[in-house]
């Protein structure tokens, strides 16, 4: 995910602002073209299309500013602090802000990225349109450039004379090429100077979230459309149809027919979709069908056999290649008078965004239209354009609300290569929606982990060595091999992945520090892995910060003094501008503020029989770090093993949190994920399928689970950083250190079902 | 071919009475508003009223239906300005916002029936309906502001 951001972020310095009319009376568009070089005026490169001009906003001659969200809505609003960053620099008053959605532009939504990688572009395309209208503004009234300034969308000259944009917009002469030598000399505002930015201001994407007015994907609806409900077979993958009986499904009224298609891209293994002209019929002939499957090598394939092969994998000292390596951990190892060791275990776990996955295709004068909530349109673009013969620019896909993204619709191409296949196989446009059991059952799961810690420490009990192995099956691996990179030992012959053991890298300055990337070969095949919010933040700091729980507490340590003794910010740990600035001095602060907050002190140790306080601190990622510290209280009942959540409090620094009121929604839900994550949710495998089908198996957190939370943002005007998946990697290992605290046990297996709890104190 | 009322408009339907009356509201009728999630009655996404009760209405089925009054979130208040939406938007509830046309229905039975209702009053109606993004904490203010408006009105 990292590198997809990085390539767009080297076409940025490339980037030239265009600032001119797109579409005839539609008003003032300002947007950036990737040409290498700009031939003739905004207006015409605008109306050519040739430099592939994005536009970013347009203000109509009423002086409405339209801002063309280019990511994916699922919750987050960004379109909403898009706008901000526009309205910011523009000069325009917040009520004349509005949004709307684009068809299909190379875009991509996830690793918490949105805001860090467009913040500076956004806020320049900004001040280049309040340039290019001041510019127009002095002209018109006969004014010195230097003269004018912008407010609340007018031109004002010196002795108090202006003109709206509006008007300037109406006039429709305004037609400006902002070049990257021009793009240097535009400053932007700073913290201190900012009206909206940093604000609390309502999502413009909330009102018709209220009404029932919001489209989502499983929303749409077009003339002579049919339904499809695939038919699955008893594996996740790997099986293939010896042979389809329909006899049965053609006695329910509405079905239509079959189809059965291979995944030609291998995404999923094959798909026989019955099609009926409603859903319920559809669902029915579905279940009527009379498939013989070839289950194919998985059929047998159990979680635990997966978890098995993982600890063989660990203890195989040539299995994977090093993430990570500082110094000469092996040796230090070996000389250290103390070792401890520690493993750690987490399930698979599903995404389940309450829309389950669907897609809508159709085919329209040779083009392949899609309307479906997807995060990652830019490749989902090209695989339909292969899965069905065409070139990607005959590819649209249509901008839906995401009903829950969380990474699911990272690979939201499962439901639309279905669709697109069946619709071109029929010759109509097909819906296909998952039902809730075929949700679960097909998902792209986070995979099953396997850890191993191992500290070496000297006579004091300070660190000398420290080892990481991570056994999991790859998503990057499965899903985008571009994103591998490679290893510190074995370079190109094994690569390895940063969606996988990131985190393994923390900002602890151990002087000999190393991480073991593992491909789970088992997992890899029978458990596609995916993307799942904070993807391996979630694991990796889980182990990493119980870990440290344990060895503060055996070498007589307190936790918070030791995270602040490693925490040197030093060497590769200093940090650089301006994404991790200050460095592993940010997390020092955030363990700081949580510490002050919650009395942990106070707590520790402290709070009496059965309650326990615990701290856990994490980075979410290393090159895009989000500097984050939780800390749980929790009470735990010896006679049941239930753990109840008496409170959860999080300390984040996001530099700086565009919209405050929307970041502080992101942190609680976040933190609630990962208590859910932590508490309640866990997948488990026989026969090559997941055992769960619904809500009452697949048991993410409800509000009589929720407890009191407690939310506090650093802002120090410092680059904004990701906001959307950092809160969730604190809680598991904070609730696991709150549990010792509570009790004397160690939890190193997710979940903490009460059953675990019972078993730990029995030992 | 059957009668119902959705909204205080009838419609006729043409599909089997076991039809779920959500398929039937959703895809049949176009009225997106009500959500499907799982099928089995274990989120809530689709839930609606039936004669001012909230139901879920994978549940029921079209012929359970016929002769009821069926209220969605399209007809909660003909300008969705209904105390329990204004308390959304006011305390930002919605973040993808797919459940929330459930969350939103059950909420508004609740006030109807219990005006002042207790934070357990609260958990006991709610916990039904599930919410991935988590925006319980907020679904909690937000109940608790509909009901002081709805009072004072």
């Amino acid at each position: 995910m990292d590198t997809i951001e990085r390539n767009t972020k080297s076409q940025v310095s490339r980037r030239h602002f265009l600032v001119g009319t797109a579409a005839a009376g539609a008003g003032l568009t300002i947007g950036y073209a990737l040409a290498p070089r700009i031939l003739g005026s905004a207006t015409q490169a605008f109306a050519a299309g040739n430099y592939s001009p994005t536009a970013l906003y347009t203000i109509s001659p009423a002086g409405l500013v339209t801002v063309h969200v280019n990511k994916s809505e699922m919750g987050q609003h960004v379109g909403t602090a898009q706008a901000q960053e526009i309205a910011e620099e523009l000069e325009v008053d917040w009520k004349d802000m509005r949004l709307d959605y684009p068809d299909f532009t190379a875009f991509f939504t996830g690793g918490s990225l949105s805001i860090l990688t467009t913040f500076m572009g956004t806020s320049q395309a900004g001040a280049a349109g309040r340039m290019a209208l001041i510019e127009a503004g002095a002209k018109e009234m006969g004014a010195q450039v230097a003269d004018c300034q912008a407010s609340k969308g007018w031109v004002i000259g010196k002795n108090g004379q202006k003109i709206s944009y509006a008007e300037l917009v109406g006039k429709g002469k305004v037609d400006k090429v902002y070049k990257e030598d021009d793009l240097k000399t535009i400053s932007l505002k700073k913290p201190g100077q900012y009206k909206i930015l940093g604000k609390s201001v309502a999502a413009l994407d909330i009102p018709p979230k209220t009404n029932g007015r919001a489209l989502f994907g499983i929303d749409f609806f077009v003339p002579g459309m049919v339904y499809g409900k695939i038919a699955r077979p008893p594996v996740r993958i790997g099986a293939k149809p010896t042979s389809i009986d329909d006899t049965e499904a053609k006695k329910v009224p509405g079905y239509l027919q079959y189809v059965s298609t291979p995944d030609p891209l291998g995404v999923n293994t094959h798909y026989v979709i019955a099609i009926a002209d409603n859903f319920p019929a559809a669902m029915k002939a579905a279940k009527a069908m009379k498939i013989e499957w070839d289950l194919g090598p998985n059929k047998d394939v159990s979680s635990d056999d997966i978890l098995k092969r993982a600890k063989q994998l660990v203890n195989d000292p040539n299995a994977g290649a090093l993430y990570w390596l500082i110094g000469d951990p092996k040796k230090a190892m070996a000389s250290a008078p103390t070792k401890i060791e520690a493993e750690f275990t987490t399930p698979l776990a599903s995404h389940v965004p309450i829309e389950p996955m669907n897609a809508v295709a159709f085919f329209d004068g040779g083009s392949l239209q899609i309307y479906s909530g997807s995060q990652l349109q830019a490749a989902h673009q090209p695989m339909l354009a292969g899965a069905t013969g065409l070139k990607p620019e005959q590819v649209v896909i249509h901008q839906m609300y995401l009903g829950g993204g969380f990474g699911r619709r990272l690979d939201d191409d499962d439901v639309m290569i279905p669709a697109a296949l069946a619709s071109k196989a029929i010759g109509r446009p097909v819906k296909i929606i998952y039902t809730r059991d075929e949700d679960l059952r097909n998902d792209f799961y986070r995979a099953i982990t396997f850890q191993r810690l191992q500290a070496g420490l000297d006579a004091k009990g300070d660190f000398v060595a420290f080892q990481h192995d991570v056994c999991m099956a790859s998503s990057a691996e499965r899903a985008a091999p571009n994103l591998l990179a490679p290893s510190k030992d074995k370079g190109d012959k094994v690569k390895v992945d940063g969606s996988s053991m990131s985190g393994a890298d923390s900002w602890y300055g151990i002087p000999n520090y190393s991480s073991r990337d593992i491909t789970n070969d088992l997992g890899q095949r029978a458990t596609p892995p995916g993307f799942l919010r904070s993807v391996s933040t979630a694991w990796t700091f889980f182990a990493l910060e119980s870990f440290l729980d344990e060895v503060a507490r055996k070498t007589g340590k307190d936790p918070v003094e030791l995270r602040l003794s490693l925490l040197t910010a030093k060497g590769v740990d200093a940090g650089s501008a301006p994404m991790s600035v200050g460095g592993a001095e940010r997390i020092a602060a955030v363990i700081k503020k949580a510490v002050e907050v919650t009395d942990f002190h106070k707590k520790h140790g402290k709070l009496g029989p059965g309650r326990g306080i615990g701290i856990a601190a994490t980075t979410h990622f290393r090159d895009t770090p989000t500097w984050t510290c939780g800390i749980a209280e929790v009470s735990v009942d010896k006679s049941t093993g239930v753990i109840k959540i008496d409170k959860l409090t999080t300390a984040i620094d996001l530099g700086l949190p565009v919209n405050s009121d929307g970041a502080l929604a992101q942190c609680e839900g976040g933190t609630l994920f990962g208590l859910s994550l932590a508490m309640y949710e866990q997948g488990t495998m026989h026969n090559g399928q997941l055992d769960q089908t619904n809500f009452d198996t697949y048991t993410p957190v409800r509000m009589s689970q929720v407890p009191e939370v407690s939310i506090h943002i650093l802002a120090n005007g410092n680059t904004p950083v990701g906001v959307g998946e950092p809160a969730v990697t604190v809680v598991a290992p904070a609730i696991s250190n709150a549990v010792f605290d509570a009790v004397g046990i160690r939890l190193r297996d997710l979940p903490f079902t009460p059953d675990k709890v019972k078993a730990a104190l029995k030992a | 071919m059957r009668i119902i009322t959705i909204n205080g408009f009838t419609h006729v339907v043409d599909m089997p009475d076991d039809t779920p009356l959500l398929w039937v509201i959703r895809e049949t009728l176009q009225m997106t508003g009500t959500k499907f999630g799982c099928g089995a009655g274990l989120c809530g996404a689709c839930t609606v009223h039936l004669n001012g009760e909230a139901v879920r209405s994978c549940q029921t089925s079209l012929e359970e239906a016929v002769g009821q009054e069926i209220t969605t979130i399209e007809g909660l208040d003909p300008a969705g300005n209904h105390p329990v939406q204004r308390a959304w938007i006011a305390e930002q509830v919605p973040q993808c916002g797919y459940c929330q046309s459930g969350q939103i229905m059950q909420a508004a039975s609740l006030l109807q029936k219990n005006p002042d209702p207790s934070d357990a009053d609260i958990v006991k109606a709610m916990d039904g309906n599930l919410c991935r993004c988590a925006t319980y904490v907020r679904i909690k203010k937000a109940i608790k502001r509909a009901s002081v408006d709805m009072r004072k009105a």
